[in-house]
C-alpha cells in the first residue's frame, strides 16, 4: 500500500481524503469544520479523526494539501480597456484559483488606490496596454501603487516595453514581471502569470494566513483549492500517456457564497457562418460568480432570477420564498430538513446552475448584413460538450441532482446562449476533485483512474 | 524606430474580408504595424484596440454601402475615449448609389476624417497618405 493524505482546506469545512496509489482506490473520506480563526490544525485534527475511524491507522507517505481558507487568495487586477487588458487580468487570476475582490480599468485614481489598500488584496496583478502598446497608462498606475499602504506583492504583466519602468517605480516593494497577459490583441497569454501567482501563493500566502502552523501534519499547501479543482478536471479532459481522458467537459461547482463554472474546450464556433468577436478564451476557463449561491448569496438568486421563477421551480408561494431566503442568509449553515426547505433549495440550485452556466458560455447574436443573415459569436460555444461533472454541496447531498444538472443545458427557448446540447452527467457524490486536483500533481494515472472510478454517472441529459 | 501602428478593419455589419487582407498585407510589407480587427468591426472595437495598441491611426474600410451611417460620431467617440487627434483614415465604397465622390468627400472629412478615398483606389495611395499624415519622411520605394 502507497498511502496519501490529501487534505482540503475550505473556508467552511475541512476535508481530507485518503487513496491508496498501489491500487488506485479512495480509502475514506471525511470532514470537519475549518478552525481558521484559532488553530487551523484543530479542524485538521478533527477530520482526521473521523477519517481513522474509517481506514484505521495508516501511515501516509505523502500529506498534501491545497486552500481556500482565510479569505482564499485574495487578488486585485489593474487593466486599460475593460473589456481588453483588465478582462484578460481578471481571466489570468480566476484560472489560478483566485478570489478577484476588484477589477480596475484605465487610469487609477486617489479612491481607487483607497479601495485597493482597504481590500486587502494578496497579490495585485497590473496589466495594461499590448506589447509595444499603450505605456502612459500602466505607468501612471504604477506611479499610484507606489503610494497605496498594505505590503501585497505586485505583479507586473503589461506591455513589455515599460514592465521595468513600473518595478523602478514600485521599488522597495515586493514586485515580479512577468509576460503579457495580452501580448497581441487575440492572443491571450495567461499561463505565466498563473504559474507566478502560484509561486507567490506558496511562498508567502501560507505564512500569512497561519496555515505554516500545520506544517507537521501535511508536507505542503500546493495550491488554492480552485486551482486543484481546475488541475482535475483538466486531467479528466485531456487524460494521461497511458489513459484517455474524456474530452470536452464542463464543471459546476455549486457552493454556499459563490457558484463557480469550468469549462474545457476550445468553444470554437461550431455553426457555420458565425463570425468570431472578443477576446480569445482560455481552453481551460473558470468563472466564479459572487452573487450566485445557496445560503449568503441566496437573495440575489432570487433578485436575478425573479420570485415567479423560483415559485414555480419550488411549489411554494412567493411571499413564503421571501422569507424562507431571507431566513437562509441568516443562517448559512442551515440543512434543508423540512419539505418547504428541500422545495426551497431545489429551485435555488436549479436557477444557481443555469444563471451561472449562461454566464459562463458564450453568446451568439444574429445580424443583419446586405450578404445575408450571419451570426456573431462571443465567449465560448459549448454546445458541443459531451461531459457535465456536478459538485458542491447544494448538488452532492440533492435527491433530486439530475433535475438540478438539467437546467445547465441549451434551451430551445434562448438559443443564443451556446450550453451544451446533451452530455453525460456526473456527480462527484464524496466531493473527491480538489483531492485528485492535488493527486494529479505527483500521481496523475491514480488521479485520474479514481476519478473515473467515484464520479457517479446519472445518465444523460 | 519602433514602426508606426495601424488600427485597421472593416466597419459595421460588412464582412468584405479580401480587400481588408490586401491592406494588411500592403501596409505591413510598408513597414508598418497592422493591428487588423478583420471585418464586422464596431466603433467601439476600434477604439478599445487603439487605446491599449497607442495606435497612430485608424484605417476604417466599408464596401457594403452602409458606410455613412456606421462611421457617424466615430470622431466624437474617440475624443470622449482620450483619443483626440488620432488620424483616420476611411475609404471604399463609402454611400449607396451613384454620387458625385466630392461631395462623399466633403460628408466624411466633416465627420472628423482626415481623408477619405473613393473605391478603386490603390493602396499606395493609402500608405503614402498615412506617411504624409503622420510626417515620416519618404521612402525610396514601395515594394
Amino acid at each position: 500500500m502507497n498511502a496519501v493524505l490529501l487534505t482540503d482546506f475550505g473556508s467552511t469545512f475541512t476535508k481530507v481524503t485518503a487513496v491508496d496509489v498501489d491500487t488506485c482506490s479512495l480509502l475514506g473520506t471525511a470532514a470537519a469544520f475549518t478552525t481558521a480563526e484559532t488553530d487551523i490544525g484543530e479542524g485538521l485534527s478533527h477530520a482526521l479523526a473521523k477519517l481513522e475511524q474509517q481506514t484505521g491507522r495508516i501511515p501516509y507517505n505523502r500529506r498534501l494539501a491545497c486552500s481556500s481558507a482565510a479569505g482564499g487568495l485574495r487578488m486585485v487586477t489593474v487593466g486599460l480597456v475593460p473589456e481588453l487588458t483588465a478582462e484578460a487580468a481578471r481571466l489570468a487570476s480566476l484560472g489560478a484559483g483566485a478570489k478577484v475582490v476588484r477589477v480596475f480599468s484605465f487610469h487609477l485614481t486617489t479612491e481607487d488606490i483607497q479601495a485597493i489598500s482597504s481590500s486587502k488584496p494578496d497579490i495585485l496583478l497590473l496589466t495594461g496596454g499590448i506589447d509595444g502598446g499603450d505605456t502612459a497608462c500602466m505607468l501612471h498606475n504604477a506611479h499610484m501603487l507606489a503610494g497605496c499602504e498594505g505590503r501585497f506583492p505586485i505583479l507586473i504583466a503589461g506591455n513589455r516595453s515599460c514592465a521595468h519602468d513600473c518595478q523602478a517605480i514600485l521599488n522597495g516593494r515586493e514586485t515580479d514581471i512577468c509576460p503579457n497577459v495580452l501580448p497581441k490583441l487575440g492572443q491571450l497569454n495567461i499561463e505565466p502569470v498563473q504559474k507566478k501567482i502560484r509561486e507567490i501563493f506558496l511562498k508567502r500566502i501560507i505564512h500569512g494566513k497561519g496555515l505554516s502552523a500545520i506544517s507537521g501534519l501535511i508536507d505542503g499547501i500546493l495550491m488554492p483549492t480552485p486551482s486543484a479543482m481546475l488541475e482535475a478536471m483538466t486531467l479528466l479532459a485531456a487524460g494521461t500517456p497511458t489513459q484517455s481522458g474524456q474530452g470536452d467537459l464542463m464543471a459546476i461547482d455549486l457552493g454556499g457564497a459563490t457558484t463557480d463554472v469550468y469549462s474545457l474546450a476550445s468553444g470554437s464556433p461550431t455553426l457555420s457562418s458565425t463570425i468570431l468577436k472578443g477576446l480569445p478564451e482560455p481552453f481551460a476557463k473558470r468563472t466564479v460568480e459572487g452573487d450566485i449561491g445557496m445560503r449568503y448569496s441566496a437573495r440575489s438568486v432570487l433578485e436575478a432570477a425573479g420570485p415567479d421563477r423560483l415559485a414555480t421551480l419550488s411549489g411554494l408561494a412567493a411571499g413564503r420564498i421571501d422569507e424562507l431566503v431571507s431566513l437562509l442568509a441568516d443562517h448559512p449553515d442551515m440543512l434543508p430538513d423540512i419539505p418547504e426547505l428541500a422545495a426551497l433549495d431545489f429551485a435555488l440550485a436549479c436557477t444557481a446552475v443555469e444563471i451561472a452556466v449562461t454566464r459562463h458560455t458564450g453568446k451568439l447574436e444574429e445580424a443583419w448584413t446586405p450578404q445575408g443573415p450571419l451570426f456573431v459569436q462571443t465567449g465560448k460555444d459549448l454546445t458541443e460538450v459531451r461531459q457535465l461533472v456536478m459538485t458542491g454541496g447544494a448538488i452532492i447531498h440533492a435527491s433530486r441532482s439530475f433535475e438540478i444538472a438539467a437546467h445547465a443545458f441549451y434551451d430551445p427557448a434562448r438559443p443564443y446562449s451556446l450550453r451544451p446540447k446533451s452530455a453525460r452527467i456526473s456527480i462527484d457524490r464524496r466531493y473527491i476533485l480538489p483531492a485528485m486536483g492535488l493527486l494529479c500533481q505527483e500521481y496523475p494515472e491514480a488521479a485520474l483512474q479514481i476519478m473515473k472510478k467515484e464520479l457517479e454517472e446519472h445518465g444523460s441529459c | 524606430m519602433q514602426p508606426k501602428k495601424i488600427v485597421l478593419g472593416v466597419i459595421g455589419a460588412d464582412v468584405h474580408a479580401v480587400g481588408n487582407k490586401i491592406l494588411d498585407y500592403a501596409f505591413t510589407s510598408a513597414g508598418f504595424e497592422v493591428i487588423n480587427l478583420g471585418v464586422m468591426v464596431s466603433q467601439e472595437e476600434f477604439i478599445a484596440a487603439s487605446i491599449e495598441a497607442a495606435a497612430d491611426v485608424i484605417v476604417v474600410s466599408s464596401l457594403y454601402g452602409h458606410g455613412e451611417l456606421d462611421c457617424r460620431g466615430l470622431r466624437q467617440k474617440c475624443d470622449e475615449s482620450g483619443l483626440s487627434g488620432i488620424p483616420m483614415i476611411v475609404g471604399g465604397n463609402l454611400v449607396v448609389g451613384k454620387q458625385q465622390f466630392n461631395e462623399v468627400e466633403k460628408r466624411f472629412l466633416d465627420m472628423g476624417f482626415d481623408r477619405v478615398f473613393p473605391p478603386g483606389t490603390s493602396p499606395e495611395t493609402a500608405i503614402e497618405a498615412i506617411r504624409e499624415i503622420l510626417k515620416m519622411p519618404e521612402a525610396d520605394s514601395f515594394t
